[in-house]
């Protein structure tokens, strides 16, 4: 008997399934939708890591190099100090507000012409991203012993070389973790991207919950393929991270 | 200036927290070609600081150094084309951990004098065969010893042909009994020819290997001659009671 109920039960499930997903093709929404999360998250990734990598390399090289540049205080060190001075702001801004205000101010009012959501989402989680990725670096490259830096130096690199060869590769290592924990905090912020129009995973789960009076199963799953691809990420990092550390053994 | 200085100090001076600490009082001071200098003195006497100027990972408050002949000090001299002919070995090694002795040694030769991978290879391990770590080349630092560590510091920085090697207490942070196969290898560089300004508190090596002893206290050079003088016949009442301290 109970046999039966249970698959009378899933009868209902896979019916309930068919209408939310195959009727009327909805289940190509959640693709475009999965699509768009894809190329918001990896796009705003690409211009995180950029702007991270710059902004950085302006606050270290301006805390490492500020005492023997003022000693004969010349173009350069007026530079980086401005420079350096806006750097700071910027974290401060983004650090300070909420990334859906953010998203909104690109979308409605720096791009208020834009057609297309997508881009300026790139441009606003990148810009957004880039911040917590520029501090991620930095702490990174101050974790690094300075002792590297001066061994570095002594062999007749110079700063921007002794960067490049020696600290960043051993930075890269030290904060890997970090930056995938970045990463996949940066994937599901993505989430919000439905504010400013664009069809991400989200949005699109909840169009349709809207259209078939079934929250359920579309939330659910929205949230199930969230779940999967952080744990694919957490997986991936996770290997690359051993395949690091075999110089630690 | 004759031709065989190799390192001439003039009046240097490095001053912390704006002039608070004397860190360098006025150091004159002349290092020649195949000389080995040996710097002692008390702690916080200014030996780190003199010998981390000499290569500029001190900026000096005020004074020049001249090194074959150009003032580094100056302000448009380059200063890592310099750094190339002077080695640095650091009393925490300063190995680099995430590549191996073979790639620690040629890093720099690859890619600051322009040689061939084969090359710089077969020269790092000609190096290593002369400090007995032949073997080794293809291990991480976290797999080495202190002793061996400090080894591949040294064939490190003399893959680079350096014309000097500057020593920051380089057998401090060893085991006792690692202490001798580090020394061993300074003393064979030494009777190579090797120019070397070395800080140590081993003074059996002073007095040893050294040619000339350069005695300092509060950032001044006390007194200098050598071992015979300085470990013999002490004249300043610092250096005879330091001596006594540390003998
Ligand atoms: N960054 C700094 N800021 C302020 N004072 C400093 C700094 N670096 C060194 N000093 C001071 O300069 C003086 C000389 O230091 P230095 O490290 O050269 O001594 P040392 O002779 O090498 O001593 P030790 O034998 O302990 O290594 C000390 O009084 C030290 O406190
Ligand atoms: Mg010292």
């Amino acid at each position: 008997m109970q046999y039966l109920s249970i698959m009378a039960d899933f009868t209902v499930f896979l019916e309930k399934l068919n209408h939310v997903f195959i009727e009327k093709d909805r289940y190509k929404q959640m693709l475009i939708g999965l699509l768009n999360t894809f190329k918001i998250t990896a796009g705003a990734l690409v211009v995180g890591v950029i702007i991270g990598v710059i902004i950085a390399a302006v606050r270290t090289s301006y805390d490492k190099n500020k005492e023997s540049m003022a000693l004969n205080k010349g173009f350069g060190y007026y530079a980086l100090s401005i420079i350096n001075s806006f750097c700071k702001f910027y974290l401060t801004i983004i650090r300070g507000t909420p990334v859906v205000v953010q998203l909104m101010i690109c979308y409605f009012i720096i791009f208020a012409n834009a057609r297309d959501g997508i881009p300026v989402a790139i441009f606003a989680f990148g810009i957004n991203s880039g911040a917590y990725v520029a501090e991620i670096f930095r702490a990174g490259i101050m974790s690094i012993d300075n002792g590297q830096f001066e061994a570095g130096r002594s062999l007749g690199f110079n700063y921007l070389q002794t960067m490049k060869s020696i600290i960043i590769p051993q930075m890269f290592k030290a904060v890997l973790p970090t930056l995938c924990n970045e990463f996949i905090a940066l994937l599901k912020e993505t989430s919000v991207a439905g504010y400013v129009g664009v069809v991400d995973i989200t949005k699109a789960g909840n169009t349709i919950a809207g259209r078939t009076y079934n929250y359920f199963i579309p939330l659910l799953t929205v949230a199930l393929i969230y779940l999967i691809m952080v744990m694919i990420l957490t997986k991936l990092v996770g290997r690359l991270e051993r395949r690091l550390r075999k110089s630690d053994r | 200036m004759t031709d065989n200085v190799l390192i001439r100090v003039n009046d240097l001076k490095k001053h912390y927290n704006g002039g608070a600490v004397k860190a360098l009082d006025g150091i004159d001071c002349e290092i020649k070609k195949g000389e080995v200098v040996v710097i002692i003195g008390p702690s916080g006497s200014g030996k780190s600081t003199l010998l981390r100027s000499l290569n500029l990972l001190e900026i000096p408050t005020s004074g020049q150094i001249y090194f074959e002949g150009t003032d580094i000090t100056a302000k448009k001299v380059n200063i890592n084309a310099h750094r190339q002919k002077m080695g640095m070995v650091f009393q925490h090694f300063n190995l680099f951990p995430n590549m191996t002795v073979l790639k620690n040694m040629t890093l720099a030769p690859v890619k600051l004098l322009g040689k061939q991978k084969a090359e710089a290879k077969e020269k790092a391990l000609e190096l290593l065969k002369r400090v007995g770590l032949e073997d080794r080349a293809d291990a991480y630092p976290s797999q080495l010893s202190g002793g061996q560590k400090q080894r591949v510091a040294i064939v490190r920085s003399l893959a680079m042909n350096p014309d000097v090697i500057l020593f920051d207490e380089p057998t401090s942070a060893l085991d006792p009994e690692m202490v001798g196969e580090v020394l061993d290898v300074m003393k064979e560089l030494a009777e190579d020819g090797m120019t070397m300004v070395v800080v140590t508190h081993e003074m059996g090596f002073a007095r040893e290997v050294g040619d000339r002893v350069i005695f300092m206290d509060d950032g001044k050079i006390l007194e200098e001659g050598t071992p015979e003088q300085i470990f013999g016949n002490p004249q300043n009442p610092r250096l005879k009671d330091f001596l006594s301290k540390v003998l």
